[in-house]
């Protein structure tokens, strides 16, 4: 499962596919020529950047019918989105620790005000 | 009988940059979650996680002042960090640059701000900025895997105690 996150974030470091794969979300599965017309890029490197979508598990091609359309997975993300989440709980439980740090420096404060 | 209540963390990672700005609330003024921060005996005692102790090599927080120290799990070290304090101003605002040393190609830069909230509490706001996303999302798997594999008796226990 840590395999499959870190190719799908190293995937996503790239701007382009960041953006190949918003644009399947806003817009549903898309050929790679379709998806190749807004850039000044060849249908060769459209097709790289895919490839490596693919590989991260982000992306899939059907197998039947001439179009081949790029479909987006969205199975990946639900896992990234619980991967920030235990970030989240990390973050929680340090300032957790936090707190009960400050809560015994109010201790300390009070009774070098009474001393 | 200290109550200890915990606030709601919020975390932000926006999309395709190198960035996480992190929320918190506390029921202390900013003077003293300044101090916690500052203070690197207090800082040890909660930067955590809990399995590793935080050995403090070097450290004056103070604008212009550098920081460095070792995580040690069972008196052996797993990993050292260190970075400059760029900027320090008491009870209101630090700036540090943050760099893991066995990754020593990449930096952020972290940005914590405490605001004054009524009834002796604040806010604080930490924006880490980092050189890459990659970096940033690399940032975020290194949480992941000291925060889920530390569990949550630990925490409990020094919960209880604390109280």
């Amino acid at each position: 499962m840590t395999d499959q996150l870190s190719r799908a974030f190293a995937a996503l470091a790239d701007p382009t596919r960041r953006d190949l794969v918003a644009r399947l979300a806003a817009d549903g599965d898309a050929t790679p020529g379709e998806l190749g017309e807004p850039y000044a890029m060849s249908l060769q490197a459209i097709s790289k950047h895919l490839k490596v979508l693919e590989e991260a598990g982000l992306v899939t091609r059907s197998v039947a019918g001439r179009r081949r359309p790029v479909h987006l997975e969205p199975g990946v993300f639900d896992l990234m989105t619980k991967w920030i989440e235990r970030y989240r709980r990390e973050v929680e439980e340090r300032y957790a620790r936090l707190d009960a740090v400050l809560g015994s420096l109010e201790v300390d404060e009070r009774e070098r005000g009474v001393s | 009988m200290t109550t200890v209540v915990h606030h709601e963390t919020t975390i932000d990672a926006p999309e395709g940059l190198p960035i996480i700005e992190i929320v918190r609330e506390f029921d202390a003024p900013p003077s003293a979650v300044f101090r916690a921060h500052a203070d690197p005996e207090l800082f040890a005692r909660w930067n955590g996680p809990r399995s590793v102790e935080a050995r403090i090599d070097d450290w004056s927080c103070e604008t212009g002042g550098r920081w460095r120290y070792a995580a040690v799990r069972g008196g052996e070290e797993v990993a050292e960090f260190f970075g400059s304090f760029h900027e320090v101003r008491p009870g209101e605002r630090i700036v540090q640059t943050f760099t893991y040393a066995g990754f020593p190609d990449a930096v952020s830069l972290e940005i914590l701000t405490l605001e004054p909230l009524d009834g002796g509490r604040c806010r604080l706001r930490a924006v880490s900025v980092g050189d890459s996303v990659e970096a940033r999302d690399r940032m975020i798997a290194a949480g992941m895997s000291s925060g889920v594999i530390e569990g949550y008796e630990q925490l409990d226990e020094f919960l209880a105690a604390a109280e």
